[in-house]
């Protein structure tokens, strides 16, 4: 008898979502489903407000990623007006959006990760989180708190506020730096790094612990997709060019203009989920798969860009001859990341104009149309808008982080499922692992639209007719 | 003593609130020591337990499943929170309000789509056709405004709240701050 098996809510990811899971006759799994339920329609409720609005109200997309938002939306802004922003006004921008991925990251990795990790997959669900965490290993949840600190306490040093500070703006950003505003972001660094590389430290260790997983984690051949720097090293704020490679490590398309996206990413719809599906138009649905986020950046550019990351990119680019593809590996590739935003900030707090005074354009729309393209902690976020002759928002199309990664993210769902679940022996340590592969991609529900249907977990018995023959509760 | 019941909850909002509540950062050992976190997105209880003394609220009321929840969780809290703007007036989820929601569902799932457009009806709750503050569903016993409220209102809150007393908060947090 067929059944299906129901993980809801999935928790310790950021947003809500369910997976189901459907089980044969002999207790085999044969598909499974990553759903969304939610959707607020930020596409067509920012229709008919003035343009220079956007970055406020889209940072409310997401109170995990509001900056990157902030980042993508006053691009798009940005080009509306037709203005080039003074360059400490871009700098400064870079240096929030810097702390933002640390914070993020550091949120999944140690808050809603690392109990799996420390703890272990098949700890008791009661204390597997970070509250547990804080009592089995003070060390480490302390250090996760203070490293998401540090990124917040940045974010407000410069916009005022940890979330949705209105500080980026179309054309810049609304203050200069101080001194003493540098001063104490600078204070901030060196404890960042150490904490950091203590962190890479004993993940690499443990690795060996998780080879099974390593091995079942999403781990499949796609093509990644991402912006790279001017000089093909990671960048954030999006100004290089957009990059795909295949699974062997190839180059498929380079010096991509992100704003050409139309031409070569379509979007689908499934009945079963509010989350659209892109694609790589050029292969076809569902061929066209691709990967973002940390673990395509690192497998798309030839170095990071910093010396300390850089040391650390090198040894993680030998864990396989042509593209890193475990999404395990997803946690790996997000701590190199974060000590690069370290390191990378510091650069740019020693530039010799991070002081100045010039850092916002002021200009009326010159252009009906514009886009902005960023990375987000999660991937590459587009934001396209369309505006009349009042300044006025026509249409808007979004492109989110996490959407990109939807086909991933329930191949790998199937993938772990298969490995892991046994319909005639259920036990709780199994359906952790399918939502642990979840939390290695990070996603951001509340970014894409996101999910409701809470109910507790719930294993029904379906007859043929659908009907319920027999129910088990977690 | 036993320590206090406390879950928290996101409906329609964007899980700002939530970050806020973590933004406590080492405090939130300290509040950790007093509670015991009965349901959260941060931990891996699936279902809303019976007896629980505070639940904080993130988001609006925007879909059926959210109704049904708010509902049940009504009737298994003491002291129910509306946390944030989201749940205390609808804020940017109600904005749709003015085209409603099948214009919204229009837009994405029908004309910013390459292929297979449709409009999602399986395995996902139906929207409601207007979006809600929480106390238009439920009784509220505690409102704190904020998009999102800070974490030193966050935790004036608790502190309060965890002492057996609802804190004076209306100088701590205001509407969009
Ligand atoms: S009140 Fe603001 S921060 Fe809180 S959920 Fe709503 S939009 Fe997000």
């Amino acid at each position: 008898m067929a059944k299906k098996i129901v993980i809801d809510p999935l928790t310790r990811i950021e947003g809500h979502g369910k997976i189901t899971i459907h089980v044969g006759d002999d207790g085999m799994v044969n598909n499974a489903f990553f759903h969304i339920g939610q959707v607020r329609g930020f596409e067509k409720l920012c229709e008919g407000r003035p343009f220079y609005e956007m970055p406020s109200l889209m940072a409310r997309i997401c109170g995990i990623c509001p900056v990157s938002h902030l980042m993508a939306s006053a691009k798009a802004c940005d080009a509306l007006m037709g203005v080039r922003i003074p360059e400490p006004g871009a700098n400064l921008r870079r240096i929030m959006n810097l702390a933002q991925i640390i914070q993020s990251h550091a949120l999944s990795f140690f808050h809603l990760s690392s109990p799996d990790l420390l703890l272990g997959m098949d700890a008791d669900p009661q204390t597997r989180n970070i509250f547990g965490l804080m009592a089995a290993n003070p060390g480490v949840a302390r250090d996760g708190i203070r490293l998401r600190q540090y990124g917040q306490e940045i974010v407000e040093s410069l916009g005022g506020k940890r979330i949705h500070p209105a500080w980026v703006v179309p054309g810049g950003v609304n203050a200069p730096l101080s001194v003493e505003q540098r001063d104490r972001i600078l204070s901030l660094i060196p404890e960042g790094i150490d904490v950091i590389l203590r962190t890479l430290g004993w993940f690499k260790r443990g690795l060996e612990k998780y080879r099974e997983e390593i091995r079942v984690f999403g781990n499949f051949p796609t093509m990644f997709l991402g912006m790279v720097s001017a000089s093909a090293g990671l960048g954030f704020y999006g100004d290089g060019w957009l990059r795909i490679v295949d699974s062997t490590g190839n180059i498929v398309a380079d010096h991509v203009d992100p704003r050409t996206y139309q031409d070569f990413l379509g979007e689908a719809v499934e009945p079963w989920t509010y989350l659209k599906f892109p694609y790589y138009k050029p292969l076809g649905y569902p061929e066209g798969i691709y990967r973002v986020g940390p673990l395509a950046r690192l497998n798309l550019v030839n170095h990071c860009g910093s010396p300390l990351a850089d040391q650390e990119f090198a040894e993680f680019r030998t864990l396989e001859r042509g593209a890193v593809l475990s999404s395990f590996h997803y946690h790996y590739a997000r701590l190199i990341e974060i000590l690069f935003c370290l390191e990378k900030m510091e650069q740019l707090l020693h530039h010799k104009d991070i002081l100045s005074k010039h850092v916002r354009a002021f200009a009326a729309p010159n252009n009906d149309e514009g886009i902005g393209v960023a990375e987000a902690p999660r991937g590459t976020l587009i934001h396209h808008y369309k505006i009349d002759d009042q300044g006025r928002i026509i249409w808007a199309n979004l492109i989110i982080a996490t959407g990109h990664n939807n086909l991933a993210m329930n191949r790998a769902v199937l993938q772990v499922a298969r490995r892991f679940v046994d319909g005639n022996k259920l036990q709780e340590g199994m359906l952790n692992r399918v939502e642990a592969v979840i939390r290695a991609y990070d996603p951001c529900l509340s970014c894409s639209t996101h999910a409701v249907g809470q109910m507790p977990l719930t294993i029904d018995l379906v007859g043929p007719e659908g009907e319920v023959l027999d129910q088990l509760r977690r | 003593m036993s320590k206090v019941r406390l879950a928290t909850v996101w409906l329609d909002g964007c899980s700002g609130c939530h970050m806020s509540l973590l933004d406590m950062d080492e405090r939130l050992v300290e509040i950790a020591d007093k509670v015991e976190i009965v349901y959260s997105p941060l931990v891996d209880n699936k279902e809303f337990p019976q007896e629980v003394d505070i639940t904080l609220v993130e988001g609006a009321i925007g879909n059926v499943e959210d109704e049904e929840k708010i509902k049940m969780i009504r009737q298994r809290t003491k002291t129910l929170v509306s946390l944030g703007d989201c749940a205390v007036t609808g804020n940017v989820p109600s904005m749709r309000n003015t085209c409603g929601a099948k214009a919204v569902l229009e837009r994405v799932y029908l004309e910013n789509v390459t292929l297979q457009p449709q409009i999602p009806s399986e395995s996902v709750p139906a929207l409601r056709s207007r979006v809600c503050p929480v106390r238009e569903v439920v009784k509220v016993d505690v409102f704190v405004p904020g998009c999102p409220p800070s974490a030193d209102t966050i935790h004036a809150l608790l502190v309060g709240l965890l002492s057996g007393s609802v804190p004076d908060i209306s100088l701590l947090s205001r509407f969009g701050a």
